[in-house]
């Protein structure tokens, strides 16, 4: 880890200055899951650190029946996981906080800093650029790519969205809220993502002194909501596909829903084919298995990850079934 | 000279019951040194600066700006401009400055280029490798007709890919200079007394002037036997800076450099008799041991069929050089062999037990055991209730299957010195160049010591982790058992022999009407005529006994030759290629058992190691870098507490064990896990995949070739 | 541990602090920051403390105990337990919050002391191994993995201890299922945690009353 200095403002607008003084060579700490990791690996070597764990005004829970929820950047996933009212009716983000299956990454990690986490892919990580470049093409397609994307991957960027989540929060249809030198802003956290198109740019959009102030979650409305992650261990693992749906029902039938997908793209997936199909349907398996096949539409396996596409329809099959009440 | 035996079963306080590891408390209390916890006044820290390419040769090394920096004790260059790089992560400067931080600052500071070359890491391919040697075809009986007159015959295509030791306390020490001449290291060693000697021989001093200490360390499993170059170079840190040097290796290189097991891929026909009976086996393999392209695997394994023919091809890659990885080579010969016995099986419609205790004839020399430990395990598993004919699982989605394999080990005990002192006040003290890799070694020989003495556990110290200690084995093969209980219980019975001597004419009867038994000196069917143990040693005199005892030596107290039996029962879910544990039961031998419970512990742990390699870790070469992408703990997927299921194990016991004398176990019930488990995968879902670990897409892959999916 | 004394550049923390003040009110330019902190106009008018990168004073309270040591920022708390204040129950294994070996509690929390800045970590209730048994008397978790051999190389023991006792702190009355979930954060290569599991259970039935071993 290069040296650096490290400050701890109390307001988001000091730490907005401090990020703004050393332009881009600054980095926000929060819980530090990844950012400490990413300085040891020198793959960033921030100056200036800005602890953002002392602004008092981006911690806490708030709940309101006509606005929903409102989770300051700060709360721990623990204290998401704590909260009686979330895991009743925000299961589908319960499910996700619950799958960081480490009690110290819970109680440390920040819902903030799972959405601004940067990818895991190994090319990034060891050194080879975000978009893992070597004499113009990318790394990946010829390296080992079992883990990366099997959507949005038709290049340059084949990493996947490491955040587990994004997808819950944006089924839920959740909005950021950002606090920058030009004041606030509140984005759809949908759009927040983006797939880099070249070099230098990041996956997703935050301006360099920016930082994420607050996470805005509409009424459930008794959506019926859930997450479905296939990982391969019990212990701290990634998922290898997830899903994450809500359906706003109609009596026994489908009247919308939204269908993202994690861990199988540059960005949290939105899959509007499986959104369409299932407007209307009255859930079943076979309702759930078609839906999955939907949802999957225009993937693209590269060379060693094939199985991710049967992974992610499996994930939204059994992702509806759960939030429609049948154990999976 | 007395008679050197082990007390039978009725006569044993101590040797086989369950006793707590003597390390215990200092372990869970943190107070356990290890050599990454040694800090020594005015230490400084080493680091490394290795090569990202798999293979390279050095163009420009400037090492200027590092040695420049304020803090910067010492710059060692180990590969300099010219040198060719074989494998990613090899060092190339090592350095030590007075903080962890400014050593990282160092390393970034020094400038290099290389100019990359081809490398290769693709083993399984190796029609593609730029080197590979075929080794002498072995052949016995007639193959070729004999797989001609085969009633059934299978053939199949098998393969394990390598995986790390990935050690917790990675590779490294610390080395202090006490004058020009003098050097003690605290080292994470499996080979303590083996140390000084290969220090010496690259510092050029005397080995008589190197100490190696080794109280505590966190894991070796074959990869900790040398002084590497990372422990010369730490040496000669220090001894350029004049001052102590601790030299860790990063998680990165502990997962790429130090530690590789070897891959085997095979292709095998195997044929029978309609009745289940071996006849041919034809087979041939390969595999990469990395730079040094070893590791062949003993093949047929355990199952020597009449007419075989088998050869091996030992493939070089571009990947640090293998080391033994516990009980090296088999589990690879394991899992390709009853891969294919238990496709044969399933061809044959038979139940692999059936097929395994028909073919018991052509077990070896311990065939006997072996029926034994089959049948014991079935029992464990209730596997004539579970067991179903492959595939014929159901039509859920989750399929149960089940799963066995067995296997053999030497274990003889290794070369062991024990010096032993027996003090007027009754406290008894042993020392040993041993060293205690978690396998319980401290707590056995404190065992046999008060075993033999008939004094409390608690009334004996035992001194092992220290070059300067009598000369004892290296810790691998599963040796250590066998030669320090051995050496120990020799030197135990040397010094009763003088104690009785001195006090036999206080009880009025020659020495070798003694006994010493429940903290008594007593005469033998007299409990009445005694002397306490205290009272016994007052006599001594001023200086204490002193004693030795050496391994081998006069009596039998060991032997080699262990078997076990392991099966799985798994569930694979067939939608997503998860495969979950429910139950695995290991059946072992190993001879005389002197502490229950860790013997146990080693094969709880083994099991679990296992369950690792069958399912989830390995290393993940990349062809375009060749490096080992995952050199980490993230990706590097070691199971967690629940990842396991339920785990029974089953010592074999009783006279006919005990009467062996110790035999090794640390390594033996790591060979099975892997094709126990892989077995059970094909039983549950219908079809063989081919590899471990069977992972997700691996699962999936087969699904689908088999059509199942 | 002879480390270098560094010349503080840019003069003391508090002056600094001192410093942004002033600016604050316009006496000074901020130009002259510049040279070490990269400073612009909008930062002078932050009334706040820019710490390092040169080593600082930094306060720990430790199992109890205050110390007091001089470490850069980006020191993290396993680095300045083991390096500085020769604690070294808690281990560097994976140092990249996946292995839980350097476990320590914080504020009553587990939590990855090698993902924690030792500078974040002040003010706070730090418990390591080292605090747990109260004096030669173990805490009953210690000695459940003495009596389960929870520990084979034992160099995982420490972390796993600690993320023991601070689940079961959470959870008094687990299953084996809710074990077997709830200590995802820590790895053990040698195998031990057919005894981890049980170690656990037996706390959790001491606790309840005594029910004995399992
Ligand atoms: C082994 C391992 C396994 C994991 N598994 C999972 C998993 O399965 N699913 C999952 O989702 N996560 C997983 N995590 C990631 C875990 O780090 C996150 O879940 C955690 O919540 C991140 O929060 P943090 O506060 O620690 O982030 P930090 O490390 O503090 O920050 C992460 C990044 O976000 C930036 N940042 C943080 N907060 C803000 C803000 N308010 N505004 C702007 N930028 C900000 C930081 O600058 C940094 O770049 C895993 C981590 C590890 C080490
Ligand atoms: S060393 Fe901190 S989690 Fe592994
Ligand atoms: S006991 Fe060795 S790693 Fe856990």
């Amino acid at each position: 880890m290069q040296a650096f200095e490290y400050v701890s403002p109390a307001t988001k607008q000091d730490a907005v200055k401090l990020l703004a003084g050393a332009g881009a060579e600054s980095a926000v700490l929060a819980g530090g899951t990844d950012l400490l990791s990413l300085m040891k690996d020198y793959v960033i070597a921030p100056k200036r650190v800005v602890n953002i764990k002392s602004i008092k005004e981006l911690q806490g829970i708030r709940y309101d029946s006509r606005r929903g929820l409102k989770l300051g950047v700060l709360t721990t996933l623990d204290q998401l996981l704590a909260d009686k009212k979330i895991k009743q009716e925000y299961s589908s983000l319960w499910q996700a906080a619950q799958g960081v299956r480490s009690p110290q990454i819970q109680n440390m990690g920040t819902v903030g800093g799972d959405l601004c986490q940067r990818p895991r892919c190994w090319y990034y990580r060891n050194g080879y650029g975000l978009l893992a470049m070597q004499n113009g093409k990318s790394m990946v397609l010829e390296g080992d790519n079992r883990y990366h994307a099997i959507l949005g991957n038709t290049g340059p960027a084949y990493f996947v969205n490491a955040s587990s989540l994004a997808p819950a929060l944006i089924a839920l249809g959740s909005r950021l809220k950002i606090f920058g030198p030009d004041g606030a802003r509140e984005v759809d956290l949908q759009d927040f993502y983006l797939i880099p198109t070249k070099q230098g740019e990041r996956e997703y959009k935050l301006a360099a002194a920016e930082i994420v102030t607050d996470i805005l979650v509409p009424p459930a409305s008794r959506r019926n909501n859930a997450t479905y992650e296939v990982r391969q261990k019990e212990a701290l693992d990634w998922p290898l596909a997830a899903a994450a749906v809500a359906l706003q029902m109609d009596g026994s039938r489908v009247k919308t829903a939204r269908v993202v997908l994690g861990h199988v793209a540059p960005i949290p997936w939105r899959a509007p084919q499986a959104e369409k199909f299932l407007a209307g349907k009255t859930i079943g398996e076979d309702v759930a298995e078609r839906a999955g096949e939907a949802a999957v539409t225009g993937a693209r396996p590269l060379s060693g990850n094939k199985y991710k596409i049967r992974l992610a329809r499996v994930a939204v099959k059994r992702a509806i079934l759960r939030a429609t009440g049948t154990e999976v | 000279m007395p008679e050197y035996y082990w007390p039978e079963e009725g006569k044993r306080s101590l040797i086989g019951k369950r006793h707590s590891r003597l390390d215990g408390p200092a372990k869970v209390s943190g107070k356990a040194r290890y050599a990454y916890d040694t800090n020594r006044p005015g230490m400084l820290f080493g680091k490394g600066l290795r090569c990202p390419h798999a293979h390279a040769r050095i163009t420009k090394l400037d090492t200027s700006a590092a040695k420049k920096m304020p803090g910067v004790k010492a710059v060692r260059v180990v590969q300099d401009v010219g040198s060719e790089i074989h494998f990613a992560l090899d060092e190339i400067v090592f350095l030590a400055a007075v903080t962890e931080e400014i050593a990282t600052d160092a390393i970034r500071a020094i400038k290099v280029e290389y100019e990359v070359l081809p490398h290769f890491v693709t083993e399984e391919q190796r029609d593609k490798a730029p080197e590979a040697k075929p080794a002498e075809e072995e052949v016995t009986g007639e193959p070729n007709a004999a797989m001609e007159a085969a009633d059934v015959k299978v053939e199949g295509y098998y393969g394990i890919v390598p995986i790390a030791h990935c050690c917790l306390e990675a590779h490294g020490q610390v080395c202090e200079w006490e004058d020009e001449q003098n050097m003690t290291t605290w080292c994470s060693t499996q080979n303590v007394s083996g140390m000084p000697a290969q220090f010496a021989e690259k510092l050029n001093i005397p080995a008589s002037n190197v100490r190696a200490v080794t109280q505590y360390m966190g894991g070796g499993f074959g990869s900790k036997f040398s002084a590497d170059r990372w422990g010369i170079e730490c040496a000669e840190l220090a001894r350029e800076a004049g001052a102590p040097v601790k030299l860790m290796l990063e998680r990165d290189a502990e997962m790429t450099v130090a530690g590789d097991r070897p891959s085997a891929y095979a292709r095998i026909q195997l044929g029978a008799k309609r009745d289940g009976t071996l006849t041919a086996w034809v087979s041939e393999s390969w595999g990469s041991g990395g730079v040094g392209g070893r590791g062949a695997p003993p093949l047929p394994y355990i199952f020597q069929v009449p007419n075989r023919r088998h050869q091996h091809t030992a493939v070089r890659t571009n990947r640090a050089g293998a080391r033994a990885w516990r009980a090296p080579r088999h589990p690879q010969a394991c899992h390709l062999t009853m891969g294919v016995l238990e496709d044969l099986a399933a061809e044959l419609r038979m139940d692999p037990l059936d097929l395994f205790l028909k073919n018991v004839s052509i077990m070896g020399p311990r065939a006997k055991t072996f029926e034994e430990e089959l049948k014991k395990a079935a029992e464990l598993m209730e596997w004539k209730k579970k067991w179903h004919p492959r595939g014929d699982s159901g039509s859920g989605r989750v399929k149960r299957g089940l799963g066995l394999a067995m296997h053999t080990w030497g274990g003889r005990a290794h070369r062991s010195n024990c010096e032993l002192l027996v003090y007027p006040d009754g406290s008894v003290e042993a020392k040993l160049g041993s060293q205690d890799l978690g396998t319980g070694t401290r707590t056995v020989i404190a065992i046999v010591l008060a075993e033999t003495f008939g004094v409390p556990l608690a009334a004996v110290k035992v001194n092992i982790g220290d070059s300067r200690y009598p000369a004892s084995g290296a810790s691998g093969g599963s040796t250590t058992v066998g030669g320090v209980s051995s050496s120990t219980r020799r030197a135990a019975l040397n010094a009763l022999e003088q104690l009785f001597a001195k006090v036999a004419p206080d009880l009025g009867v020659s020495p070798d009407q003694l006994e010493a038994v429940e903290g008594r000196i007593q005469v033998k069917g007299n409990s009445g005529k005694n002397l306490s143990w205290k009272q016994a040693t007052a006599k001594i005199g001023v200086n204490p006994i002193s004693v030795t005892g050496a391994n081998p030596g006069v009596g039998k107290l060991n032997d080699s030759g262990v078997g076990g039996v392991q099966m799985a029962d798994v569930s694979v879910d067939v939608e997503t290629g998860l495969v979950k544990i429910n139950k695995m039961v290991a059946v072992q031998d190993c001879g005389l058992i002197i502490d229950l419970k860790t013997a146990e512990s080693q094969v709880y742990g083994a099991l679990i190691m296992g369950i690792a390699y069958a399912l989830s870790e390995e290393k993940i070469v990349d062809p375009v870098t060749g490096r080992i992408l995952n050199a980490n703990m993230e990706f590097y997927k070691l199971p967690g507490v629940g990842d396991i299921g339920e785990l029974v194990v089953h010592m074999m016991k009783g006279r006919r064990y005990d009467e062996r004398g110790v035999i090794g176990l640390g390594e033996p019930p790591v060979i099975s896990p892997g094709a126990a488990i892989g077995n059970a995968v094909a039983n549950a879902i219908g079809v063989r995949v081919p590899y471990l670990p069977a992972t997700p897409d691996r699962v999936l892959s087969a699904l689908e070739k088999g059509g199942m999916a | 541990m002879g480390k270098e004394k560094k010349v503080d550049k840019g003069g003391s923390n508090l002056s600094r602090r001192d410093f942004l003040r002033g600016s604050t009110a316009g006496a000074l330019s901020t130009g002259l920051l510049s040279g070490r902190a990269m400073g612009g106009a909008a930062e002078a008018a932050v009334d706040v403390q820019i710490l390092g990168p040169e080593p600082l004073p930094m306060m720990l309270r430790i199992n109890g105990k205050t110390h007091r040591m001089k470490l850069e920022p980006r020191v993290t708390l396993l680095d300045a337990l083991r390096n500085h204040l020769d604690l070294t129950g808690a281990k560097k294994v994976c140092d990249r919050a996946t292995c839980g070996a350097c476990t320590v509690i914080l504020n009553g929390k587990p939590a990855y002391a090698c993902t924690v800045l030792a500078i974040e970590a002040q003010g706070k209730e730090i418990q390591t191994i080292e605090g747990l048994a109260s004096g030669e008397e173990l805490h009953p978790m210690q000695a459940a993995f003495i009596e389960n051999d929870a520990q084979q190389c034992g160099f995982c023991t420490p972390g796993f201890v600690m993320a023991c006792k601070a689940f079961l702190d959470q959870n008094p009355n687990p299953s084996r299922e809710d074990i077997e979930k709830g200590l995802g954060g820590n790895l053990c290569r040698c195998g031990t945690y057919v005894g981890i599991r049980q170690a656990v259970l037996d706390v959790a039935r001491a606790g309840k009353g005594g029910e004995g071993n399992a």
